[in-house]
């Protein structure tokens, strides 16, 4: 029996992988900020971060160090516990789900058969994080932002547990592992499971921006209304950790989006290897999508968010778990809805 | 079988002294808290045996839905934490009686629970091996096809009162300004919009 079937070797050899995933989830963090900056910047034909290092790319690091250096200030009336308690859920829980994504066949830290349900479980647990530090804050900007938070996040999780359904009615199966699997076929790019669900791949797109709060859907934090939301009594390093889990729960839809629609690691061309650089590519593809969005679209108004949420996007995906229900079971369109042969 | 033990006990300790905490807090928002926390041990416990489809659900609804609305509407109420305190003495002895009341009724429903005898048969045929179906697959099958009927009439019973719900809260007021979203999207910029010369220092 060699080491790594003792005990001590199975708990090493998890421990390993967890820190090689929380690595480079750091760094693709710091990497989100300055690109998430940049493009920003171009698009508003200003330069972005450019003093710090060539291009300006070690402006991360040098934030960083400023944000740990720096005085954690926490505000007289506050809830001390449960105010330093909501930043580290907020950065730890996006880093925990990262345990069930793939990056390739046997690339993940943990193939749960649940996979789907873990990853909402967690991901329904991030509004905590929201809720605690602004109530905690005990002042009346990150209250308000907490509730505005509290109420979006849970209407898009509806929507977006909707357009999975569909996914894993195809599926028959609930692992992400599965779920890629699945969409392999001889058509390269045309057997991804974008084109049989094609208009939910935009419903999960704006349900994935309102579900991290970015722009258009930043309410939580509009700063011409809340000044920043429940962030607004935060500094030095809590903040950090508010950001980086926010910059995680983006990156985290990509991922997603990627493993869901567009194939995870199958390469889009038949003929070329698969690979995790192409999950890697279009999820950077995807963050891309995100900046541009952010930086394009003006603010919704809270009502009309809500409206969205519950009116137009329910409707709309329970009406399409029906339909794939309906094309799965009489094998429409040449089986496209119902690959059960990898599920089961 | 040690680690999952240690791991059954540290899961049972944190519920029970969770539980607790939920009473004794003083602030109702720190007992939402330690309800969660509560109920993320429970989650733990599921998964121990096994039930990772239930523990998953339970973290979902739970967890998820149910706390966070209790959470909302607790952090909106006005307390006075001195009256809140004042108030536990007084209702200390009511708690402690429907506790005691409670105890004896599950003591007496144990001390003459009978089993049925194909019972265990009945048990141990409906769980297929772990091995071969997942927990979810196995549910699913049952749920849908022996309980269709139970299922149906329990999610009806759910409809039936949100519905109910909604008729309660729902009123028309007829003293606000409502938007019309068709009205406003139809909306032609040449009927609602003018253009206007303005001299300079003149004003309109």
């Amino acid at each position: 029996m060699g080491f790594f079937e003792t005990n001590l070797g199975i708990f090493v050899t998890i421990l390993a992988q967890c820190l090689a995933v929380i690595g480079f989830l750091l760094v693709c963090a710091m990497f989100l900020v300055y690109g998430d900056r940049k493009i920003w910047g171009a698009v508003q034909m200003r330069r972005g971060p450019n003093v710090v290092g060539p291009w300006g790319l070690f402006q991360l690091i040098a934030d960083f160090v400023k944000y740990i250096v720096k005085e954690v200030v926490i505000p007289a009336g506050a809830d001390k516990t449960v105010f330093l308690l909501a930043p580290m859920i907020a950065f730890v829980l996006p880093v925990v789900i990262w345990a069930v994504i793939p990056f390739n066949e046997t690339w993940i830290v943990s193939d749960l058969n649940i996979a789907i349900l873990y990853i909402f479980a967690i991901g329904s647990l991030e509004v905590y994080g929201v809720i605690m530090g602004g109530w905690a804050s005990n002042s009346k900007y990150p209250f308000l932002g907490s509730l505005r938070s509290a109420a979006q996040m849970i209407s898009y999780e509806v929507s977006i547990g909707f357009i999975i359904v569909g996914i894993i009615i195809s599926t028959g199966s609930l692992s992400l592992v599965d779920i890629v699997k699945a969409q392999d076929g001889n058509y390269g790019a045309l057997s991804w499971y974008w084109l049989p669900h094609f208009p939910m791949v935009f419903l999960f797109f704006i349900s994935a921006l309102a579900e991290t709060n970015r722009p258009p859907f930043d309410l939580p934090e509009a700063e011409s209304e809340l000044v920043a939301g429940y962030q607004v009594e935060y500094s030095s390093t809590p903040f950090l950790l508010f950001m980086i889990g926010e910059y995680l729960a983006i990156w985290l839809m990509c991922a997603l989006t990627s493993l869901f629609f567009f194939g995870g690691w199958l390469s889009p061309i038949p003929g070329l290897p698969d690979g995790p650089l192409w999950l890697i590519g279009k999820m950077a593809f995807f963050f891309f999508m995100f900046a541009m969005v952010k930086a394009i679209t003006p603010r919704y108004r809270y009502d009309q968010l809500m409206r969205l949420g519950w009116k137009v996007f329910l409707p709309m995906s329970l009406a399409w778990v029906v339909i794939v229900a309906f094309f799965a079971q009489f094998g429409a369109f040449g089986g496209a809805y119902a690959r059960w042969v990898v599920g089961g | 079988m040690g680690i999952t033990l240690l791991a059954f006990y540290l899961f049972a300790i944190v519920a029970v002294c969770s539980g607790l905490f939920v009473v004794l807090a003083r602030n109702p928002v720190h007992s939402v808290l330690w309800l969660i926390l509560a109920f993320f041990s429970a989650v733990g416990m599921f998964i121990l045996i096994g039930a990772e489809f239930v523990a998953m659900i339970l973290a979902i609804v739970y967890v998820g839905a149910v706390a966070v609305l209790f959470l909302f509407v607790v952090m909106m109420l006005d307390v006075d934490f001195v009256e809140l305190k004042g108030g536990m003495a007084k209702y200390l002895p009511f708690g402690l009686a429907i506790g005691a009341v409670l105890l004896i009724e599950l003591g007496l429903v144990f001390g003459h629970w009978n089993v049925a005898d194909n019972a265990e048969a009945l048990r141990q045929s409906v769980t297929p091996d772990l091995a071969e179906k997942h927990n979810t697959i196995a549910l699913g099958s049952v749920i849908y096809t022996d309980y269709i009927y139970l299922f149906q009439a329990s999610g009806l019973i759910l409809l039936v009162a949100m519905i109910g719900a909604i008729v309660l809260t729902l009123r028309h007021r007829t003293d606000v300004k409502r938007q019309n979203i068709q009205t406003q999207m139809h909306r032609d910029p040449a009927k609602t919009m003018e253009i206007k010369n303005v001299k300079p220092g003149q004003g309109l």
